[in-house]
């Protein structure tokens, strides 16, 4: 039974009692932490906004033996603020909470590359300048990877050949026309193309692709996902997509409002760290080199 | 564990919200030792409450018939109407004794990640009482938290075509806090929505 100290996303919180919440939290250093929030539900209380979903947050909690509690928080980027105002943003970024919650089943379970994943994934968000359904579906597929999930996009996921036609999600990805399960899906070489764009980071690809090619794209990496997962993502039926014009041109501070967002040299870092920077051609060639080699601090 | 109905009326107990097994325990004890006027009192305020209470066809407000006390008041202003998540909100605003129009009770608030989305509001209603042009202002008093917002933001966007006021009540620093604890985003919401002190 111990004070400890944390930074983390708020990814869900739940009423509990009269004016408490249990706030789970993906954190840097302890994985997903579920705590209690006493009355914080109460006009006066201290914690304010700082504990509302999406927000960034420096923790100080108190361990105790069934749920910890949050004894102080001060808020790093509050995400949420500036997503709420935008409901397509909006409802991408709570799939987004809700996936980083089961692929971290686990509590205490230290999980720092899901955890840059989302602060990359929400920052990407947040600046508005990709269609946010595109950088849902990269977050799906790096946080798959991350997970030990990714598919197999350029070769047949069973027999390793290079001429993988159809995408069979039991089977992991691409497979060749001798290894194609009854059932499979046989999306269109554009779709499959913006799969390999979105794992890899590489934006100018994925920005270009045609809605229709979008559209099947989000299909399979949810489907993906889920089945994956062994559970829905609630959240996903709810995504809305985002009418083309409403994005083109739009400036930056349009997107959110109020808390002004400068990047500091560490969030660069992170960003960056989580693939999720705006072009990252000379590292393009190996999504794996990206992502996964940073979980040093 | 007790035997019987003892046991039954603790289960029972412990069903409702907030209340525990040792509470459940507390209040069946207190039960059995009050008056038989007073439980018999209770016993037909819970069979009233499921028997008489209903919700208004027009705003979705707790109601005893039909339509709710503010939807048969002729004297509230029919050209505002104030959008609240849950009935108990209305209450809240009723106490300030500032506001005159009329509401429409939504049953909760947008959260993608509990599953509820547009369809499961009665947000279809809404749109349904504005549709005949009476409404003039629409008042977005959902609880200021992301849930809130987001209702607030989609209800918004939905209802601008039409031509409507829209607002959104006001946020900031509460009455009787203190500055230095105010969090960014209230303190940021309190500047955003400074006002000109004309004394």
């Amino acid at each position: 039974m111990s004070l400890y100290r944390d930074e983390g996303v708020v990814l869900r919180t739940q009423k509990l009692g009269e004016a408490d919440r249990i706030v789970t939290i993906l954190t840097r250093r302890s994985g997903r932490v579920r705590a209690a929030a006493k009355g914080i539900r109460k006009t006066k209380s201290r914690f304010g906004a700082r504990l509302e979903p999406f927000t960034h947050v420096d923790l100080q909690l108190y361990e105790r033996r069934s749920l910890d509690l949050i004894t102080q928080a001060e808020t790093l980027r509050p995400y949420g603020e500036r997503l709420v105002f935008d409901y397509p943003r909006y409802t991408a970024g709570t799939a987004m909470l809700e996936t980083a919650e089961k692929l971290t089943p686990i509590e205490k379970e230290p999980a720092l590359r899901q955890f840059l994943l989302v602060i990359g994934g929400l920052r990407t968000l947040v600046e508005g300048g990709h269609d946010p359904r595109l950088v849902l579906d990269a977050y799906f597929l790096r946080s798959l990877a991350i997970a030990g999930y990714a598919p197999s996009l350029e070769e047949c996921a069973r027999c390793g050949e290079r001429t993988g036609r159809a995408f069979a999600i039991a089977a992991g990805g691409m497979v060749c026309g001798s290894c194609r399960p009854p059932g499979s899906a046989s999306p269109a070489e554009a779709t499959v193309g913006l799969m390999i764009a979105l794992l890899r980071g590489d934006w100018a690809r994925a920005d270009s692709s045609e809605p229709r090619h979008r559209l099947e794209c989000s299909g399979l990496v949810a489907a993906y996902l889920q089945w994956h997962l062994e559970h829905g993502i609630r959240s996903l039926k709810h995504v809305e997509r985002e009418a083309p014009s409403e994005r083109s041109g739009r400036p930056r501070d349009e997107v959110g409002r109020g808390v002004s967002e400068e990047p500091s040299a560490t969030v660069e870092f992170e960003r960056e760290a989580a693939g999720f920077g705006r072009e990252a051609p000379e590292r393009a060639a190996s999504f794996h080199g990206m992502t996964l080699n940073n979980d040093h601090e | 564990m007790y035997e019987g109905v003892v046991q039954n009326l603790i289960d029972e107990l412990g069903r409702l919200p907030g209340v525990g097994p040792k509470s459940a325990q507390r209040i069946a004890f207190h039960l059995l030792a009050a008056d038989p006027a007073d439980v018999t009192r209770l016993t037909e305020a819970l069979r009233e409450v499921k028997d008489k209470v209903r919700f208004c066809s027009v705003c979705g407000n707790v109601a005893e018939a039909e339509q709710c006390r503010i939807c048969r008041d002729a004297r509230r202003d029919t050209h505002v109407i104030c959008v609240v998540e849950e009935p108990k909100d209305v209450v809240a605003i009723e106490k300030t004794r500032e506001f005159r129009g009329r509401y429409h009770v939504l049953g909760g608030a947008i959260s993608p990640i509990e599953g509820v989305g547009p369809d499961d509001l009665r947000i279809r209603e809404l749109m349904q009482r504005l549709a005949d042009g009476e409404v003039t202002e629409l008042i977005l008093a959902t609880d200021p938290n992301l849930e809130g917002e987001a209702t607030a933001t989609y209800l918004a966007r939905l209802v601008k075509p039409m031509g409507l006021t829209v607002t959104r009540l006001a946020s900031g620093l509460p009455v009787g806090g203190d500055l230095e604890y105010a969090d960014e985003v209230t303190l940021g919401r309190a500047f955003e929505g400074r006002r000109l002190l004309d004394v």
